[in-house]
């Protein structure tokens, strides 16, 4: 297993860093998470043509660059650092993911070149109900109709819905239950019968959508009652892009409140240089480090084929979760007062740690799913 | 000179070992060899009975000895300090008399540094020595000595000067501990173990040349011995453990480990034996038990993601990269592991917890557990004083406020000793 990045990875990061710095200050994070959509289409297609972000993971053949989830990993962290309003996590992980597992050779070649290029705003639609995130649970049904598919039910909590071009949905055939008669189609996002609602979320940098279908044409991607495998395959990726991405939001927390205690003077000294700040903040850094070496050790685990990836997916997003939430109360409470207040900025990482918390799976859910690899 | 690879270097020792290694030598006969080849400790300088291997590549010689079941050389102990402290710092004449029984486990060796009155605050020692006619003489009393009731030499801090400022007054020293005026008595521990001493240095005696640095340098000497004791602290687990094999060289072993490894044979428990958790859960019937699976959860999460800490920065290291701030938290993390996992060996235990010995599960090894993983978070550095380290160092807090550092030592105010 690589435990260290190459310096190939190190001065992508850097770049990476010092351009979402510039083009995502909270400024713009702010004036971009009070839009509906949530991000403007010609700069994030802009930035991604530049950077060629949603490319990052996708092979050559289908108009990428071809790399792995070590790199998209780094983008994802980043992502979490400067919390840059973009479709970026449902359209490079969440559909990107479950066409590569997915769909067809055929498929692939029509619909990843258009992510690649930035063209297309994708997304990944399967929760219904707010207790679940597995396939299993899903209702929404799928009957033959011509030579394709219409879809029935509805779906909620999905990221980016209202905007995506393209929605990667999750349906079963009617009759069907648990993993059985599981498929994946794909619809367009202003497909007949298609009605999109946004959600109010409290982490307003990640918009959620309800989407409610009354026969919508749909296209099958893959194999007919068979999508339970890619699927799952989908979620355990998504996981750990998730860990990595809160590993970002993790970091950044905590290096805001250092800074911060650093210049906040009380009773005649900073209040960095009081004991029990000093050794808050030992213990943030602990939580946050065991985070990221769980988070860098899955993406690793991902791109080296690894037989535990399920079981060290579920690891890396439990402690990610963890740690994202523990630094998020201590930086809030690190600020004072003025941490409470709308116009401090710290409010919004804790949101996004909140977020990311329970979106794909709170911590004890992810606990439980690497016990039953590890202790059935 | 060809160029070091992992290949040419497993070639190398691979080669060597098929040569050399042979279980029916005697144990110091066969560590000898390891430390006239180089092959036991690679890593040092060429001239001290290493090879100046890159830390990389250790970890390619460890296979290949573990491979053809090869013994290493002495390795546990307060002896890999007093090695790592008398190559960063000592003279010649040290590293000629001392290293070689190091590495074949003639010699054990212990730390003098704590104090009654001074423990986290080591620099605050008050044991004296006096240079008296062309001998150092050493008064005073140390505490919490591990392994001194055997040790042959001691790695002794003392104050020199009173009239110095608190850490400028102290030396360091290596004193023998087999004379009169050492005298080494057990303190019992609260797991029943007595694997730590109180010594007592009256009028003892240190021969000029067992001076470590110069006079007053021996605050940088200390740190040397306690940075190399922190970074070893999360390798405490594999401590002890010998191997079943026939021949000479590990029977000998085994009998090494118990006499002069036995101080540390409780060692493993006192990490919390994580390894026991799952195994014990199944036992007990407690692994369907939500509640307790998602504390396990909890537990092999921390103890995974440590490890993969650990790990990152022994590869940060090998690249040569600066130490970043993985590097600094082993010792704290190793602290909440063991904390969590004796919790949990207590749930899986129900009332057997409150049993000790042969009536207790694993024949004394819970209780072991119970007992011994306070020790954790005091030995080698509080949790408290990591956490300072961890703040200051690494995130560049303010210090402390200090009161004690730029007056003469004789009048800080001080714990009194009796
Ligand atoms: C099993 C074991 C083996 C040992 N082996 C050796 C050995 O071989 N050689 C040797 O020299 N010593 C040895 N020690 C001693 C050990 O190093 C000391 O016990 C330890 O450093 C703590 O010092 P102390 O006991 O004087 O506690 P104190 O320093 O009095 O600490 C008491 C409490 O106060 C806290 N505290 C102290 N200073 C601060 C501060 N600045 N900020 C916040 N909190 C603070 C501590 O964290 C602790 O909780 C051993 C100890 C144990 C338990």
């Amino acid at each position: 297993m690589k435990f260290s990045f190459s310096s190939e990875q190190e001065e992508f990061r850097s770049n990476l860093r010092r351009f979402l710095g510039e083009r995502s200050p909270t400024k713009e994070v702010r004036r971009l998470m009070a839009t509906e959509t949530g991000f403007e289409p010609a700069a994030w297609r802009k930035l991604n043509g530049e950077l060629g972000l949603t490319a990052v993971r996708i092979p050559e053949a289908y108009g990428g660059q071809g790399f792995g989830f070590g790199e998209l990993c780094i983008v994802l962290e980043e992502m979490g650092r400067s919390l840059l309003c973009a479709p970026f996590f449902s359209t490079a992980v969440l559909a990107t993911g479950a066409i590569l597992n997915a769909g067809t050779e055929a498929e692939k070649q029509a619909l990843l070149p258009g992510i690649a290029a930035g063209d297309t705003i994708a997304t990944l639609a399967w929760v219904e109900n707010p207790a679940h995130w597995d396939a299993a649970a899903t209702t929404l049904t799928a009957k033959p109709s011509g030579s394709g598919y219409v879809l029935d039910g509805f779906k909620s909590y999905v990221l980016d819905g209202h905007t995506a071009d393209l929605i990667v949905v999750l349906a079963r055939a009617p009759g069907s239950s648990g993993d059985k008669g599981l498929s994946l189609f794909t619809v367009k996002g202003d497909a007949k019968g298609l009605s999109r609602r946004l959600l109010k979320t409290m982490d307003e940098t990640r918009k959620l959508a309800r989407l409610d279908f009354k026969g919508v044409e749909a296209t099958l991607l893959g194999e007919a009652g068979a999508a339970a495998v890619p699927f799952a395959r989908t979620m355990v990726e998504a996981a750990v892009c998730l860990a990595n991405e809160m590993a970002g939001v993790s970091d950044r927390l905590r290096e805001d409140s250092l800074e911060y205690a650093k210049m906040r003077m009380q009773f005649g000294r900073a209040i960095a240089s009081f004991q029990s700040m000093k050794h808050k903040h030992a213990d943030m850094l602990v939580d946050v480090e065991l985070a990221k070496s769980a988070a860098y050790y899955a993406a690793a685990a991902l791109d080296e084929g690894d037989d535990d990836i399920v079981a060290v997916a579920s690891l890396a997003k439990a402690a990610a979760s963890d740690a994202a939430v523990q630094t998020a109360v201590h930086a809030i409470q690190i600020h004072g007062g003025i941490g409470f207040t709308w116009d401090n900025d710290t409010h919004l990482w804790f949101k996004r740690a909140k977020s990311s918390e329970v979106l794909l799976g709170d911590a004890h859910h992810h606990r439980e799913q690497m016990m039953q690899h590890w202790a059935a | 000179m060809s160029e070091l690879t992992e290949d040419s270097v497993r070639a190398e020792v691979r080669a060597w070992l098929e040569a050399n290694w042979n279980p029916e030598l005697g144990l110091v006969e066969w560590r000898n060899k390891l430390a006239d080849s180089g092959w036991g400790v690679p890593t040092w300088p060429k001239e001290w009975y290493g090879r100046d291997l890159p830390q990389g590549l250790q970890a390619v010689v460890d296979e290949e000895f573990a491979r053809v079941g090869a013994i290493g050389v002495a390795k546990a102990g307060i002896r890999t300090l007093a090695a790592a402290t008398i190559l960063a710092h000592g003279t010649d004449l040290h590293k000629e008399k001392f290293l070689r029984r190091i590495l074949t486990g003639e010699d054990t060796w212990c730390q003098l540094f704590s104090e009654p009155g001074s423990g986290s605050d080591v620099a605050g020692a008050v044991t004296r020595a006096e240079m008296q006619g062309n001998k150092w003489i050493v008064n005073g009393q140390k505490v919490w000595t591990t392994s001194a009731h055997h040790a042959h030499w001691g790695l002794l801090l003392a104050r020199t000067d009173w009239d110095q400022t608190k850490h400028k007054g102290l030396s360091y020293f290596i004193i023998d501990m087999h004379q009169p005026g050492v005298n080494v008595q057990p303190l019992k521990q609260m797991n029943g173990h007595a694997s730590f001493n109180q010594v007592f240095l009256t009028d003892a005696v240190v021969e000029p040349e067992f001076l470590v640095a110069n006079v007053g340098d021996g605050w940088a000497v200390t740190t040397t011995t306690l940075m190399h004791e922190r970074r070893g602290a999360d390798g405490l687990r594999t401590w002890a453990m010998g191997s079943d094999r026939k021949g000479r060289a590990y029977d000998e072993e085994r009998a090494e480990i118990a006499t002069t490894m036995e101080p540390y044979k409780w060692y493993p428990q006192r990490a919390g034996r994580v390894d026991l958790i799952l195994p014990r859960a199944r036992e007990t019937g407690h692994l369907g038990d939500p509640v307790v699976r998602q504390e396990i959860a909890k537990l092999l999460i921390m103890s995974k993601s440590a490890e993969w800490t650990a790990r990152r920065a022994r590869a940060a290291a090998q690249q040569g990269k600066p130490q970043g701030p993985e590097g600094s938290l082993g010792k704290l993390v190793a602290s909440h592991v063991a904390r969590a996992a004796a919790r949990i060996h207590t749930q899986l235990s129900g009332a057997d917890a409150l049993l000790s010995g042969t009536d207790s599960p694993m024949n004394g090894t819970i209780a072991e557990i119970l007992v011994s993983v306070p020790a954790t978070s005091i030995a080698g550095g509080t949790d408290e004083i990591q956490r300072n380290i961890i703040s200051e160092r690494v995130l560049k807090m303010p210090k402390e406020p200090s009161i004690d550092t730029t007056k003469p030592f004789r009048d800080v105010p001080r714990n009194t000793v009796r």
